[in-house]
């Protein structure tokens, strides 16, 4: 197991490489110019030179590319273009509330997607799958922000139960970042939850037939022992590879849900990033982010081992 | 002579569609009035082809359907009027190996998860004494003790199986039913539970019920054996009796699906049977013997009621009209 773990966060490496040399590309392909964006229209052409050598965009690409690497492996990523700020300290400082949302949505999808497909799966055809698999298309066809907007019309501008803008950091004050990210992460889970909800209760019809049911039930095993037991662990299966990918998914949604409830994360801070083609701040976050999936995703590879002995490296 | 250990009397098993609003609608009639007799440490051999009602007999038995009509009387007990699930009692008392070993382990627990599962649920033995007492069920099963903490997945179909008969052993049960217990497994592999069965039950003293369509099995390991057709039983008896002298013309008719070793002979037997027995799917007739339609010895009473079970000589009974010696219509139906 140590191994597999030590084989995959090397495996990751030339990954990260991959993404810095694109992202880096795309960025220097751009057509329009960041400088133009710093000095503003009147600027003079000595102005222009100045800050051009400045943030050493006057050196060939390959030489920053390789000076932006040098200094990412010491774990320096650089200044923004437009504030002395440090990439590394704004990213980090925007993460938690990204990492609360998508992590967030990840439990309520679980809870949700899990309590449906079992109560649908144990009885297949009956209203409850009915009304489950009918609550999973409307789920999965509703988009986050649209959800987002009814969420906080009700709940927030409504009946006031929550907040309608804005996020507090857990440290503050762990009630009301609970209640900060709630109707966020709900907006953000739905279709998450419809899609697991799916698997869930596919999974359950099919491991429901297997025969080691039939055994445990004739061993005299209560039912709820025989589904929570028998027939979820095994349905559990595919839900985690759902999860596995699901999870970008979330991360994504995560930036555009933040921009519904004015939440400072990661979001805003790409959007801004972008507009201003602050390049080493759209290079950190990628790259940030990038890291961040490709963890969730070890995560959920080596919990698949776990459930599944099939799948276990031998 | 003692009560026997199983008695099953006029079990009819129902399967119902559901309707529109939840109700029951479509019947079908899986088990018609089945009678059967297990003694203690005796086999029983339940043979029919598929869609007879065997298994339907064993979900009955292991509660795992309501039966709809009938008694099952286990060891004094009537099964058949328990409707919430058995007592854990009569539970312990009754295991199943069933068809498919491939599918009847959960892939997900250890060897000694599964067959300590049943240790767990029904006895209060600590974790130490379950695990002798697994080490103690996968040498009855002639595997070694090293394969506790591997996972169902690794091993071949026959070892599966072994697995399984490890788990039916756990409580020490009175009567294991066997539902095709080698069917899925390759010949040579099959000789070898086959004789594991023999051999536990004998050190042991279990009852088996054992499900098969193939009779020669059957009666290698069986002392009595029942055969079904269509959710009847047609014909019941000795092991011996009903392998050599089968009464019941389906009887018959199954045996000769046995091949012979003799080339020739079977050619023979083939040209003779390709005559008499057709295979297409008979019409059914309600009242009377569901073999009617493929019958070579039809009468015109067998499609207007079911025969009644006549004694055969050489022991056990057969629903067959040819078995009636006063062959006159008002002769002797009781039922």
């Amino acid at each position: 197991m140590l191994r597999l773990i030590g084989q995959r966060l090397l495996a990751m490496v030339p990954l990260l490489l991959i993404v810095s040399v694109m992202t880096f590309s795309f960025t220097a392909l751009l057509p329009s110019d960041p400088v133009d964006l710093i000095i503003g229209d009147r600027g003079s052409e000595e102005q222009y030179e100045m800050v051009r050598e400045r943030l050493g965009l006057n050196q060939p690409f390959l030489t920053r590319y390789a000076d932006w690497l040098l200094r990412a492996m010491t774990g320096d990523l650089g200044t923004s273009f437009f504030n002395s700020v440090q990439v590394k300290d704004a990213v980090l400082q925007r993460m938690p509330a990204t990492l609360s949302l998508t992590f967030g949505s990840v439990l309520i999808s679980i809870t949700v997607g899990l309590a449906a497909g079992v109560a649908a799966g144990l009885r297949p055809g009956s209203w409850v799958d009915r009304t489950a698999t009918f609550g999973a298309t409307i789920g999965q066809a509703i988009p986050n922000f649209w959800f987002g907007i009814i969420l906080a019309s009700v709940f927030a501008v409504s009946l006031r139960w929550f907040p309608a803008t804005g996020y507090v950091p857990l440290t503050d004050s762990p009630m009301e970042w609970l209640r900060s990210i709630t109707l966020p992460a709900l907006a953000l889970g739905l279709s998450t939850s419809a899609a697991i909800a799916r698997q869930v209760r596919s999974a359950m019809v099919g491991v429901l037939q297997q025969d080691y049911i039939r055994a445990a039930r004739a061993q005299g095993l209560s039912s709820r022992r025989v589904v929570l037991k028998h027939a979820l662990k095994n349905a559990l299966v595919p839900v985690v590879t759902v999860l596995s990918f699901q999870i970008t998914v979330l991360l994504g949604g995560a930036l555009i849900v933040e921009q519904v409830f004015a939440i400072n994360g990661i979001g805003s801070l790409a959007i801004t990033a972008v507009r201003q083609q602050d390049i080493p701040m759209i290079q950190g976050i990628v790259l940030i982010l990038v890291l961040v999936v490709m963890l969730v995703q070890l995560a959920t590879d080596i919990l698949y081992g776990l459930i599944n002995p099939k799948a276990r490296p031998t | 002579m003692s009560a026997p250990l199983l008695q099953i009397d006029d079990l009819s098993v129902t399967y119902w569609d559901r309707s529109l609003l939840g109700l029951r609608a479509n019947g079908f009639e899986a088990v018609k009035r089945a009678t059967l007799t297990v003694d203690a440490g005796q086999t029983l051999g339940l043979v029919g082809e598929s869609g007879s009602g065997k298994s339907s007999i064993a979900n009955a038995l292991l509660g795992l359907v309501p039966p709809s009509g009938g008694t099952i009387n286990f060891d004094g007990q009537d099964l058949a009027t328990l409707r919430k699930g058995f007592p854990p009692e009569i539970r312990q008392k009754i295991q199943a190996v069933f068809q498919d070993p491939y599918s009847s382990l959960n892939p997900s627990m250890t060897v000694e998860e599964i067959v300590t599962e049943p240790l767990k649920v029904h006895t209060r033995m600590t974790r130490v004494e379950r695990h002798e007492k697994a080490v103690e069920l996968l040498k009855l099963v002639k595997l070694p003790e090293t394969h506790l903490h591997r996972y169902p997945n690794e091993f071949s179909g026959g070892q599966r199986q072994r697995i399984a008969i490890a788990t039916a052993l756990a409580l020490q049960p009175s009567l294991i039913v066997l539902d095709e217990p080698v069917s899925a497994l390759d010949v040579s592999t099959q000789n070898q539970i086959i004789n594991l069965l023999y051999e536990r039950r004998d050190a042991l003293g279990i009852s088996y019920l054992l499900i098969a369509h193939d009779l020669a099995l059957v009666h290698h390991i069986s002392d009595r054996i029942a055969v079904m057709y269509l959710g009847h039983i047609v014909e019941e008896g000795p092991a011996d009796r009903v392998y050599h002298q089968p009464a019941h013309p389906y009887t018959q008719a199954l045996l000769e699906a046995v091949p012979l070793l003799d080339p020739a002979r079977q050619r023979a037997r083939r040209a003779e049977r390709r005559g008499r027995v057709t295979t297409d799917m008979p019409r059914l007739s309600e009242k009377g013997c569901p073999f009617s339609g493929r019958c070579p010895h039809v009468m015109d009473r067998c499609t207007a009621r079911m025969p009644p079970a006549f004694t055969v000589p050489d022991g056990g009974t057969a629903r067959c009209f040819l078995l009636d010696d006063e062959p006159n219509e008002q002769g002797r139906s009781k039922d």
